[in-house]
């Protein structure tokens, strides 16, 4: 497994897209650190990028790449290999490829200007989101066998998850604004790995402030260490999920 | 070595193998034949384990290969189409199916690769290549690991007549080794020196599988394709009556 691994993975960090990728996140964040006045509120501009542009980001190109190989993924199951052996190396080289471009084009800037628990949090949230939406896109691809359709799929879980979920729990929000409803809102956030990326780091950045008593309970839940030990739980259930789904698709499909 | 039996496999409402069965014996050349759509590709990559049949089992030397996967040791598959990852060298993918099949370089069967003089070209990269150079590299691949049993896709389109000619000749002597070789082919002239047995599918079904002198007897002409062409005109003909 770890012989695929190696030449998955030096194949996509060889990609133009994943350069590209690289250089315009290491331009943005060094630009933000340099335009704002202090490195919290560059953060949490940046904070947009990793919740939006990233999902997309890894989401459409993992689904591509998954395509576009797989005449070579053909070509490796005609090999002695297990199937599982194959998905397990393709989704981790994604994964370790798009994180490795992600570690260097927000990391370096983050260690020059922020180098603290803040930092190293937005990184490993990072990471997190790229792992999930990778495995998204995975499930997109290995369910349908039409190029356009995958990505069609994998870009509307991105839109349900950034746009769609939120419209959602604001609607349950004002529709039941009578009752007590702060602390369903912890499992509400849970239901969806960007929401919870986005309260961790803006708990982090001491942001609660602003979103009222919803904020304190928050506070409370995510700052404290089984908050935090279960809310990093949550983002692994949002990787493994998919994951099974796609790998128990692809133990049997035909290629 | 290969034993079909009862294979079933079905892609939506369409049947595109039915109930096939095929014993294929020790070695020689054997040509699937069959009009587009009749199941030809299916069943080799039903045997490679690409596609999973529906009903039916197939055994390779004695063993079902229902989630097994060593048994592809044994095997060389050249696909119809070769495509490889953009952005690897010639000489990387080398590297990386020698490391998979846990090979050495030394133990490889490097002599199509002498021919089509492919170390001039390591470094290049895949993406870079035509379609006829990635053909010759699927060619290489299929025999680069001594396989007992070789399935070859469509081997000779895109490829030019001395690489052609190539081609034919490792076959014939990998034929002579003592080596089973399933090919499929729309272009029919290219077998003639090859063949041994031919296999003919219809619709998802075995219309005869018999050795090529039968066959020649049978239709009473010498070059394959016009015995084929024979075959399905006479069907053709006995359907419009």
């Amino acid at each position: 497994m770890l012989k695929i691994f190696k030449y998955v993975f030096l194949d996509i960090i060889r990609n133009k897209i994943v350069l590209l990728y690289t250089l315009a996140l290491l331009i943005i964040s060094l630009s933000m650190f340099n335009i704002s006045e202090s490195p919290e509120k560059a953060i949490i501009s940046l904070l947009n990028i990793e919740l939006i542009v990233l999902p997309l980001i890894c989401g459409v190109f993992s689904t591509i790449y998954v395509y576009n190989s797989s005449e070579f993924i053909e070509l490796l199951v005609a090999q002695p290999l297990r199937r599982v052996a194959i998905f397990r190396s393709i989704l981790f080289g994604l994964v370790a490829a798009l994180s490795f471009a992600f570690l260097i084009g927000l990391g370096i800037p983050l260690l020059i200007y922020s180098p603290d628990s803040t930092g190293f949090i937005f990184l490993l949230s990072g990471v997190a989101l790229t792992a999930c939406f990778t495995a998204f896109a995975l499930v997109a691809a290995v369910y349908t066998k039409d190029k356009a359709k995958g990505i069609g799929v994998t870009i509307l879980l991105w839109f349900y998850f950034t746009l769609i979920y939120d419209g959602l729990v604001l609607f349950i929000l004002f529709q039941f604004g009578d009752y007590p409803l702060e602390k369903y809102m912890i499992g509400l956030s849970c239901m969806n790995p960007i929401d919870l990326v986005r309260i961790l780091l803006l708990l982090k950045i001491d942001s609660a402030a602003i979103m009222g008593y919803t904020g304190a309970i928050f506070k409370d839940f995510f700052g404290s260490g089984m908050g935090t030990i279960i809310s990093g739980s949550v983002l692994l259930f949002w990787f493994v999920l998919p994951a099974w789904l796609a790998i128990r698709k692809f133990r049997r499909k035909d290629l | 070595m290969i034993k079909v039996e009862n294979l079933t496999k079905k892609f939506g409402k369409l049947t595109v193998l039915d109930d096939v069965n095929l014993h294929l014996t020790g070695r020689g050349c054997i040509s699937l034949i069959g009009p587009n759509a009749s199941g030809k590709t299916t069943l080799i990559k039903s045997v490679l384990g690409l596609v999973v049949p529906d009903s039916g089992r197939i055994l390779i030397k004695g063993s079902d290969i229902q989630g097994d996967w060593k048994y592809r040791k044994d095997i060389g598959y050249m696909p119809q189409i070769g495509r490889y990852p953009d952005n690897m060298t010639i000489g990387q993918l080398f590297k990386m199916l020698i490391d998979i099949r846990q090979s050495t370089w030394e133990q490889c069967d490097k002599e199509l690769m002498d021919l089509f003089e492919i170390d001039k070209i390591r470094t290049k990269r895949l993406g870079t290549l035509s379609g006829g150079t990635r053909q010759k590299i699927s060619a290489v691949l299929a025999f680069l690991f001594n396989p007992d049993i070789l399935i070859l896709d469509e081997p000779t389109a895109g490829l030019d007549p001395v690489a052609c000619e190539i081609l034919k000749e490792k076959m014939i002597l990998e034929i002579q080794r003592g080596k089973l070789i399933l090919i499929t082919s729309h272009v029919l002239s290219d077998l003639d020196e090859l063949v041994s047995e031919v296999i003919f599918l219809q619709d998802g079904k075995i219309n005869f599988h018999k050795s090529f002198d039968q066959l020649r007897k049978d239709t009473g002409e010498e070059r394959l394709s016009r015995a084929i062409a024979k075959v399905m005109g006479y069907k053709g003909h006995a359907q419009n009556i």
